[in-house]
C-alpha cells in the first residue's frame, strides 16, 4: 500500500460507533476506522491507495453530532470529537439497497456486483438497463489511479449527468498511456478489456495499442515498451531494469537461491 | 466596446479626501446642463431592438447637431415594455419612455430639442433620480409641465418594489465609473477604508441580518467571520455569477447594469476578511456581463479603487473574471472552485468547509452577485435601516425574475415577506387572457411548484422551504390552467439528468429513473405502484446525493405530487391530462353551445383537423388532430375543451 495520505500525528478524540465508545485519532477516515473494528461496510469506489471520492454512495452511515443527524458516506468523512456513527439503521439499509439496485441496473450481468447485491439483500433490479455502457459503474477508480498514482492522466471523465463516461481524450488512442494496467487491476467490474496480439498490448476500451518488449530469456512479449521506459525514467541512474519477464525472473531467482544453498 | 469615460479623467484617486472631490465632480457632470438620453441596453433590451434605438438616437443627435449626451444603461426591470429610453434634462424630472423604436427615438430627440417632451409616449416620470438612493433633485411636487405623465414609482409595477440590489440598473451607464460614483458609488468603500475596522464591518453585516441570495440563505457575516478566522494566506473572495437556473436573469442584470456595485461589495468583503484577491465567476452564456464587468474592473483599477493601495491606503485587492463552463452544477460552491482551478466542475463533500479549504486549498469566501451588491448599501444606510426591511428572519429585499403567464414579466425587487400574490398579481398584473392561475415554480429546477392555496405565503427563506420549495436564486415561473404539473416536473427532471455532474450514484442514476417514471406517467403508461416507486426514489435522491443539485432535485416532483396529486392520478387512472398538455392523454372537443362558428380555429389548426361551416358549430377530426392545442388558444369563446 502506498502511504501517500498518511497525516501527521493527531490528538485522540472520543467517538461512538454502533453504541461502542472509542478513542481515535482526529481526522482519520471513518471508513478505515469502521473496517478496522470489523464492521462490514460495502464499498465500490474506494481503494486505500487513492484519496476518497464518495461516488458510489454504498458506504453511507448515519452520523449524529449534537442535535444534527444526517446520512453521509463514511469513506470521505473525517472523525471528529463527539461524532456518533451508526451503520445499520433502517435508513442506512434502505439507502445502501437503493444505491446498489441502481448500480446493478447499469451493469446487471457483472458477477461481482450481483454478489455484493445479494449480500445487501437486493434481488433483480426494478429498473431496466437503458443505455449501452458496458460494465462501467463510474466509480472513478481507474481515473484516479491513473492520475494520482501513475501520473499518466491517460483517461478522464467526459460528459455530464447521464452522458458521463470514462475515456481517453477525444476517445482516440492515448498518447500518455504507458500500458501499466493499473486501471485494469483496480476496476471492480472488469469493464476494461485488453489482450496481447502480435507483440502488442491492446487496451481495447481505451482504443490504445502499445508495442511490447520480448523477454531476453524466453522471447515472449512481456511488457509495454513505454512502461519500461517510464519506469526507467523514474529510476534515473538509480538502477537499470532487466528485460526479463516475471516468470523467467522467478526462475532465475530460484536457480540462484538453489546454488547458494548448495554452496553452504 | 470602447469605454465612454474620458481618458483624461482616468487618474488614480490617491486618498479618501481626493475621492470626495471626485464624487462632487462626477455629480456635477451627471446632473449637468446637458440633456442626457439613454437606452436600456441590457441583454433583454438588446433582444427587443435596443441596439437599433441606440443607433437611431446617436445618428439623430449627430445629424441634428444637438449637444445631447447619448448613453446606454442596463435594464430597469420592466422587460415587458422594452425598448426603454429615458431622458434626464436639467430642471425636469427624469422621464422614461416605453415601446420605443429607432424612428420614435429620432422623433423624440427632435421634439425635445424644441421643448416638447412627448408625454404621450412616456411610461412614467421619476420624482427623484432613483427609486432608492438619495438624490440631489426632487420633483415630487413640481412635475414642470409633465403632470400628465404618471409617477414611475406609483405605477403598479413599481409601487411595492424597493430597489437595493438593482438600485442603479437602468439608471446609470455601466461603462462609466463616474456615473456610479455620481450616484453614491464607492462612497461606502471610502468610508470603510477611512474609518471602520474589518471586525466592525463583519459586526455591521451581522446586525443587518444579510443572508446569501444564492439560494441557501446562509448568514453572510457568519461566513465572512469563519473565513477571516481561518488560518492561511492567501485568502480568496469569490462572486458567484453562474446563474444556471433556466428563466432566472437577476444576476445577469446586475452584472450588466451595475457591475461596480459588485466590485465595491467584494472589495469591502475582502477588507473585512483579509483577502487581497478575488474572482468573479460568470456564466459562459453571458458575454455582455463579462464585457461590462471587464470594463468596470479596468476603470476601477485606473481610478485606484481596485489594485494595490486602494485610495492610497495600505489595503490592496484585485479581481479577475473567470468564465464559467456553462453548466448548472458549476454554480455549486465546490464545483465552482474546481472549475476556476481548471478542473471539471465536480462537487466534493463539504465535511471541510470552503472557508477553511476552498479555492486552491486556501480559505475562501463565496457570495452571490446580489449578496455582494447589497453590501455597499448596508454600509451607507446602516445595519438598522436594512434590518427594518423584510421579515423576521429574512432581512432586506430579494430580486425575482418573474416569467411565464403574467401580464408584466421582468425583474422585481421587493422586501422579503411580501406574498406571492403581491408579486404575481399586484406587481406583475396577474395571469393574462382571463385564464386561471395554476401554480408558480419558485427556485428553478431546485425549487417546487406552489398552488393557488399558497398565494398568500410570505416569500422568505424559511416559508418557502416549509412549503416544499426554496428561494433558489429567485426565478419564478407562473403557470396558468393550460399547464400540466406532471409535464412541469418532467421538464425540470429532464433538465437535471443533463445537468447533474454525474459523479454520484444517487443523483446520476436516481434522477434518470425518476424521469423514466415521469415519462411513463405523461404518456399514460404508468400504473399506481409507480407513484410509490417515484416517491421512494425522490426520498433516496434527496438523502444520498453529494451536493445541493441532487439534494434538491426531487423538489419539483415532490411538490407537484403533494399539491396536485389528483392530476397525477388522472394521468394514471383515467389516462387523461386535465390540462390538455400531454399529447397521448389529451382529446380536444368543441363545446357546441359555446361555439359561434367564427372559423378562427379552422384557420389556425396546422393540420386542418377542425371542420366547420358558417353558423354551424365546428368539430375536430380526432384522427387528424395532433393535440397541439392551437385552437384552444385562439378560441375567443372558450369553446374548446379537454374531453
Ligand atoms: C446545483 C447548484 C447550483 C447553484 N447555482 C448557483 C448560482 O448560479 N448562483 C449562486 O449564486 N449560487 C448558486 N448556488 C449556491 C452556491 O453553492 C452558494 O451557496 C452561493 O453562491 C453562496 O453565496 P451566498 O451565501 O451569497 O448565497 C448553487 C448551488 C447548487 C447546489
Ligand atoms: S449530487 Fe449530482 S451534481 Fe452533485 S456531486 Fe452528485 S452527481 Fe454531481
Ligand atoms: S465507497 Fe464511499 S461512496 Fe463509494
Amino acid at each position: 500500500m502506498i502511504a501517500v495520505f498518511e497525516s501527521k500525528k493527531m490528538p485522540l478524540v472520543k467517538t461512538v460507533v454502533n453504541g461502542k465508545h472509542i478513542e481515535v485519532e482526529r481526522d482519520r477516515w471513518a471508513l478505515d476506522v469502521l473496517l478496522e473494528m470489523g464492521v462490514a461496510v460495502p464499498t465500490l469506489c474506494h481503494h486505500p491507495a487513492v484519496e476518497p471520492y464518495g461516488a458510489c454512495r454504498l458506504c453511507v452511515v448515519e452520523a449524529r453530532k449534537g442535535k444534527w443527524t444526517w446520512l453521509t458516506t463514511s469513506c470521505d468523512l473525517q472523525i471528529r470529537e463527539g461524532l456518533n456513527i451508526e451503520t445499520d439503521t433502517p435508513s442506512v439499509i434502505r439507502s445502501r439497497r437503493m444505491s446498489m439496485e441502481l448500480i446493478l441496473s447499469r451493469a446487471p450481468h457483472v458477477e461481482s456486483l450481483q454478489r455484493l447485491a445479494a449480500d445487501l439483500g437486493v434481488g433483480r433490479p426494478r429498473f431496466g438497463p437503458h443505455y449501452d455502457i458496458g460494465k462501467c459503474i463510474l466509480c472513478g477508480l481507474c481515473v484516479r489511479v491513473c492520475d494520482r498514482l501513475i501520473g499518466a492522466s491517460a483517461i478522464s471523465f467526459v460528459g455530464r449527468g447521464r452522458r458521463r463516461s470514462v475515456t481517453t481524450p477525444f476517445g482516440a488512442a492515448s498518447e500518455s498511456c504507458t500500458g501499466c494496467g493499473a486501471c485494469i487491476a483496480v476496476c471492480p467490474t472488469g469493464h476494461i478489456r485488453s489482450f496481447v496480439e502480435e507483440s502488442a498490448l491492446n487496451i481495447e476500451t481505451w482504443n490504445t495499442r502499445l508495442e511490447m518488449i520480448d523477454c531476453k530469456v524466453c522471447g515472449t512479449p512481456f511488457t509495454a515498451a513505454k512502461l519500461l521506459e517510464s519506469v526507467q525514467g523514474r529510476l534515473g541512474k538509480g538502477g537499470s531494469l532487466e528485460r526479463v519477464c516475471s516468470k523467467c525472473r522467478r526462475l532465475q531467482m530460484c536457480k540462484r537461491l538453489g546454488e547458494a544453498f548448495h554452496q553452504v | 466596446m470602447i469605454s465612454t469615460a474620458g481618458k483624461k479623467d482616468t487618474e488614480r484617486i490617491k486618498s479618501v479626501q481626493e475621492f470626495q472631490g471626485k464624487q462632487a465632480y462626477s455629480r456635477s457632470k451627471f446632473y449637468s446642463d446637458k440633456v442626457r438620453v439613454s437606452v436600456g441596453a441590457g441583454t433583454c433590451g438588446l433582444a427587443n431592438g435596443a441596439a437599433d434605438v441606440l443607433a437611431g438616437l446617436r445618428d439623430e443627435v449627430g445629424t441634428s447637431g444637438l449637444d445631447f449626451l447619448v448613453r446606454q444603461t442596463g435594464c430597469i426591470g420592466y422587460c415587458q415594455v422594452e425598448p426603454v429610453v429615458d431622458v434626464l434634462a436639467p430642471g425636469l424630472p427624469r422621464v422614461f419612455y416605453h415601446y420605443m423604436s429607432a424612428g420614435k427615438a429620432r422623433q423624440l430627440v427632435r421634439a425635445i430639442a424644441e421643448g416638447d417632451f412627448h408625454p404621450d409616449w412616456a411610461l412614467g416620470r421619476l420624482s427623484r433620480d432613483q427609486l432608492l438612493v438619495r438624490s440631489e433633485r426632487d420633483f415630487s411636487s413640481k412635475p414642470n409641465g409633465l403632470s400628465t405623465v404618471p409617477k414611475l414609482e406609483e405605477l403598479p409595477f413599481y409601487k411595492a418594489q424597493l430597489k437595493i440590489a438593482l438600485r442603479n440598473c437602468g439608471f446609470i451607464d455601466p461603462h462609466d465609473i463616474e456615473e456610479y460614483i455620481a450616484t453614491g458609488g464607492y462612497s461606502a468603500l471610502a468610508q470603510v477604508l477611512a474609518s471602520i475596522d474589518p471586525e466592525d464591518i463583519i459586526d455591521l453585516v451581522e446586525k443587518s441580518g444579510l443572508r446569501g441570495r444564492g439560494g441557501g440563505g446562509f448568514l453572510t457575516a457568519r461566513k465572512w467571520r469563519a473565513c477571516r478566522q481561518a488560518h492561511g494566506y492567501p485568502k480568496y473572495v469569490l462572486c458567484n455569477g453562474d446563474e444556471g437556473d433556466p428563466g432566472a436573469f437577476m444576476d445577469r442584470s446586475i452584472m450588466e447594469g451595475n457591475p461596480h456595485a459588485i466590485l465595491e461589495g467584494m472589495t469591502i468583503g475582502a477588507y473585512a476578511i483579509g483577502s487581497d484577491s478575488g474572482y468573479v465567476y460568470v456564466r459562459l452564456e453571458y458575454p455582455l456581463a463579462v464585457e461590462n464587468l471587464q470594463i468596470a474592473i479596468e476603470q476601477a483599477r485606473a481610478y485606484g479603487l481596485l489594485g494595490p493601495n486602494i485610495l492610497g491606503t495600505d489595503f490592496s485587492f484585485d479581481v479577475e473574471i473567470s468564465r464559467g463552463a456553462g453548466a448548472f452544477v458549476c454554480g455549486e460552491s465546490t464545483a465552482l472552485m474546481a472549475s476556476i482551478e481548471g478542473y471539471s466542475g465536480e462537487p466534493r463533500a463539504k465535511h471541510i468547509h470552503t472557508s477553511e479549504k476552498g479555492l486552491f486549498g486556501q480559505p475562501t469566501n463565496l457570495n452571490n452577485v446580489e449578496t455582494w451588491a447589497n453590501v455597499p448599501v448596508i454600509v451607507n444606510e446602516g445595519a438598522q435601516w436594512f434590518a427594518r426591511i423584510g421579515g423576521e428572519h429574512s432581512k432586506g429585499t430579494k430580486v425575482f425574475s418573474v416569467v411565464g403567464k403574467v401580464k408584466n414579466t421582468g425583474l422585481v425587487e421587493v422586501p422579503m415577506g411580501v406574498t406571492l400574490r403581491d408579486i404575481i398579481y399586484d406587481i406583475c398584473g396577474g395571469v393574462p387572457d382571463g385564464r386561471a392561475f395554476k401554480g408558480v415554480q419558485t427556485g428553478g429546477p431546485s425549487g417546487g411548484c406552489l398552488p393557488e392555496s399558497l398565494l398568500d405565503l410570505p416569500v422568505d427563506f424559511e416559508r418557502l422551504v416549509e412549503a416544499g420549495s426554496m428561494m433558489g436564486s429567485g426565478g419564478m415561473i407562473v403557470m396558468d390552467d393550460h399547464s400540466c404539473v406532471v409535464e412541469l416536473a418532467r421538464y425540470f427532471t429532464e433538465f437535471l439528468t443533463r445537468e447533474s455532474c454525474g459523479k454520484c450514484t444517487a443523483c446520476r442514476e436516481g434522477i434518470v429513473r425518476m424521469l423514466e417514471i415521469l415519462e411513463q406517467i405523461t404518456c399514460g403508461k404508468a400504473v399506481r405502484e409507480d407513484m410509490d416507486l417515484l416517491d421512494e426514489l425522490c426520498c433516496y435522491v434527496k438523502d444520498n446525493s453529494i451536493c445541493g443539485l441532487g439534494k434538491s432535485a426531487a423538489n419539483p416532483t415532490l411538490s407537484t405530487v403533494k399539491y396536485y396529486r389528483d392530476e397525477y392520478l388522472a394521468h394514471i387512472e383515467q389516462r387523461r391530462c386535465p390540462a390538455g398538455v400531454c399529447r397521448e392523454l389529451t382529446k380536444f372537443v368543441v363545446i357546441p353551445d359555446r361555439c359561434k362558428a367564427c372559423g378562427r380555429c379552422v384557420k389556425t389548426c396546422p393540420v386542418k383537423a377542425v371542420r366547420g361551416r358558417e353558423k354551424v358549430a365546428h368539430t375536430i377530426d380526432q384522427d387528424k388532430c395532433v393535440r397541439c392545442g392551437a385552437c384552444r388558444e385562439v378560441c375567443p369563446f372558450d369553446s374548446i375543451a379537454v374531453a
